[in-house]
């Protein structure tokens, strides 16, 4: 269990940062909330994973480690706050920046640089 | 009292929470004057709280009532009362400086200055490692909104980059943070430190992960250099009153360095002992000599002081690394000098672009200024006190963290840089104010609209500090080396603040 946790937690991660490094807001957007799926599922595995424990005392015989569950709760709501932020903010970026890669205007490619066609909306 | 080391962080929630309600969220005019009565109030408490710990020592306030290490704790101790006064000081001279007329580029300014100052005080006083997360995404939240306050193409490429860094940051955070209370159990700062030393082997190897986690997150905060390139961009495009307010930002994280590095992870950590050491040491050489690089290429007044504030981070990074009560109570007081310094560079940078037309703040000839004499004699003060020269306290600093150096490899090493980095400095003010007010072209534009009382007034305030940090330079350095010394003594800054534990 703790295998298959490990290598979905690190999966997440690797796709969230792969696509955090992008130069389109909306795969950025996409990264970050795929790492903040990461963060959640690693900070809940950090009280240990149990089964058949509840995090209740007197339900079962032995009980798991409540914080890590308010942590993730915590860190979902904050989490998802920020992402919708950033989504907003991505299509402020769009209207006023005319193109959405993060850096405001987009890479010239080879190609274009030779037939001298300027960045802008595709 | 009883609630005191609270209401830093009550004020702000309250009154933002008040500016959002109807009869005053329509009206500017009451939002103002709630803005500056909050400030002014958040000013006298946290002056309060000061005393208060001065004369009766640490205080901690269990939230709710539940004790330390279940519960979350607030500790209010030298350091974070010294922070928070700053902060407080800082909020009220910006407050006066925007309503006179910068906060109405956009809603909420005022609401979300108010969660920002709540975000910080809440950073400082906290005691508990998850709640300082909670309070960074408060404050950090608060400041997306703030940044792009007033719009504009400059501000919304700015904000992405901030935002985005920032989110990449927190997701870092929560990671840290979990290794930790994976191998610790514990999220109490003070009980953190005290179970640190138990740790050995493979969770040793762990917890050094976490914790070096937490140096990226704090090193991005505080403009550490890998992670500095975001900091010139985003306050210089940022609003005057935003940029100011944002000087105090990169102090929460060198705050944060010194809490976690010297209390948790310090001289008692057993196999961890000082573990960020070897990395503060280059990384703050490096951000010193990049600051001054990018204090010489400074085109304008505004980048100028942003890359300013990047030779404070460094500088305030080596007091970090030297780890001793010497330099952490010369960060202290540095800390304060150019939070406040800066905050008013920031201000003042802004009437100076308002009065010269087209060349804003940018060092070329242009029109003369409407009120000469004034601004000159502003810049004046700002230039002598950020390149540390006397009789202000830029000086004092400096000297201060210069006699912190230890060993004859630390002074080889901080000397130079630090003292090349005010020469930098005096190389670019003299260039700036030669250029700014003394060559001209054509009489003062008539249409530019003069300084406002309340404009000066908040940048007279902040000018104040740097003779007043001198004049009291005695008692103010006797309070920051006791501060000091119960943040490096592990007694004080840790075994005291958990009820029931002894040594």
């Amino acid at each position: 269990m703790e295998g298959l946790y490990a290598f979905c937690v690190g999966l997440l991660t690797a796709c969230g940062i792969f696509l955090t490094l992008r130069g389109r807001s909306f795969s950025v957007v996409i990264g970050l909330t795929l790492l903040s799926y990461a963060v959640n599922l690693f900070l809940f595995a950090s009280g240990r994973l149990k089964l058949n424990a509840a995090a209740v005392l007197g339900e079962s015989e032995q009980y798991s480690d409540p914080l890590p569950q308010a942590l993730v709760l915590t860190a979902i709501v904050i989490g998802f706050a920020m992402t919708a932020f950033a989504v907003i903010l991505a299509m402020r970026a769009r209207a006023d920046l005319g193109n959405d890669h993060v850096d405001g205007n987009l890479p010239k490619l080879p190609s274009e640089v030779s037939n001298k066609s300027s960045g802008g909306n595709k | 009292m009883q609630h005191l080391s609270i209401f830093p962080i009550l004020i702000p929630l309250l009154f933002g929470a008040i500016m959002l309600l109807p009869p005053i969220s329509r009206d500017i005019n009451s939002q103002r004057i709630s803005s500056v009565i909050g400030t002014l109030f958040l000013l006298i408490s946290s002056a309060l709280l000061l005393y208060q710990i001065d004369t009766s020592g640490t205080e901690l306030y269990a939230l709710g009532s539940w004790q330390a290490p279940f519960g979350i704790v607030l500790v209010a101790d030298r350091v974070s009362s010294l922070l928070v006064l700053l902060t407080s000081f800082l909020g009220f001279a910006v407050m006066l400086y925007a309503i006179a007329g910068k906060d109405k580029g956009g809603a909420y300014f005022h609401p979300l200055f108010m969660f920002q100052l709540m975000g910080i005080n809440g950073a400082f006083l906290t005691g508990d490692i998850f709640n300082l997360f909670v309070f960074f995404e408060v404050l950090l939240i608060a400041s997306y909104a703030l940044l792009i306050h007033a719009g504009g193409k400059q501000k919304t490429q700015a904000t992405v980059h901030y935002v985005i860094l920032n989110l990449v940051g927190s997701s870092l955070f929560l990671f840290g943070l979990g290794i930790l209370y994976g191998t610790l159990g514990t999220l109490n700062m003070a009980d953190m430190a005290i179970k640190v030393g138990q740790l050995q082997g493979e969770n040793a190897t762990l917890a050094k992960t976490g914790a070096l986690f937490l140096l990226v997150v704090f090193g991005l905060k505080a403009a550490m250099l890998p992670m500095h390139f975001w900091l010139p961009k985003t306050y210089a495009s940022a609003s005057a009153p935003v940029a100011a307010l944002f000087a105090i930002m990169t102090k929460v994280g060198l705050y944060s360095i010194f809490r976690v590095y010297t209390v948790i992870f310090g001289e008692h950590a057993g196999e961890l002992e000082n573990i960020a050491t070897p990395w503060l040491w280059p990384l703050a050489l490096l951000t010193i000599t990049i600051g001054s690089i990018g204090v010489l290429a400074s085109p304008s007044v505004r980048t100028l002081s942003a890359n300013l504030v990047i030779v404070s981070s460094g500088s305030l990074l080596a007091c970090a690394a030297i780890n001793s009560v010497e330099a952490t109570s010369a960060a202290l007081y540095y800390m304060v000098h150019s939070t406040l310094a800066s905050a008013a560079l920031f201000l003042l940078a802004d009437l100076i672009s308002r009065q010269r037309g087209q060349a804003e703040d940018r060092f070329v000839k242009s029109r003369m200024f409407t009120q000469p004499k004034l601004m000159g004699f502003a810049f004046a003060i700002v230039a002598l006190s950020l390149v540390g020269m006397p009789p202000f306290s830029g000086f004092v600093g400096k000297v201060m963290i210069l006699q912190a150096t230890q060993s004859s490899v630390q002074t080889m090493w901080v000397w130079p840089l630090i003292l090349i980095g005010s020469l930098g400095a005096l190389v670019t003010f003299s260039r700036a104010g030669t250029t700014l007010f003394w060559r001209h072209s054509g009489s003062a534009s008539n249409d530019a609209e003069p300084a406002s009382k309340s404009e000066i007034a908040a940048i007279a305030l902040l000018l104040l500090a740097a003779p007043v940090l001198v004049i009291f330079g005695g008692a103010i350095t006797e309070y920051t080396l006791q501060a000091a010394t119960a943040l490096h003594d592990i007694q004080s800054s840790a075994y005291d603040l958990i009820p029931g534990v002894s040594r």
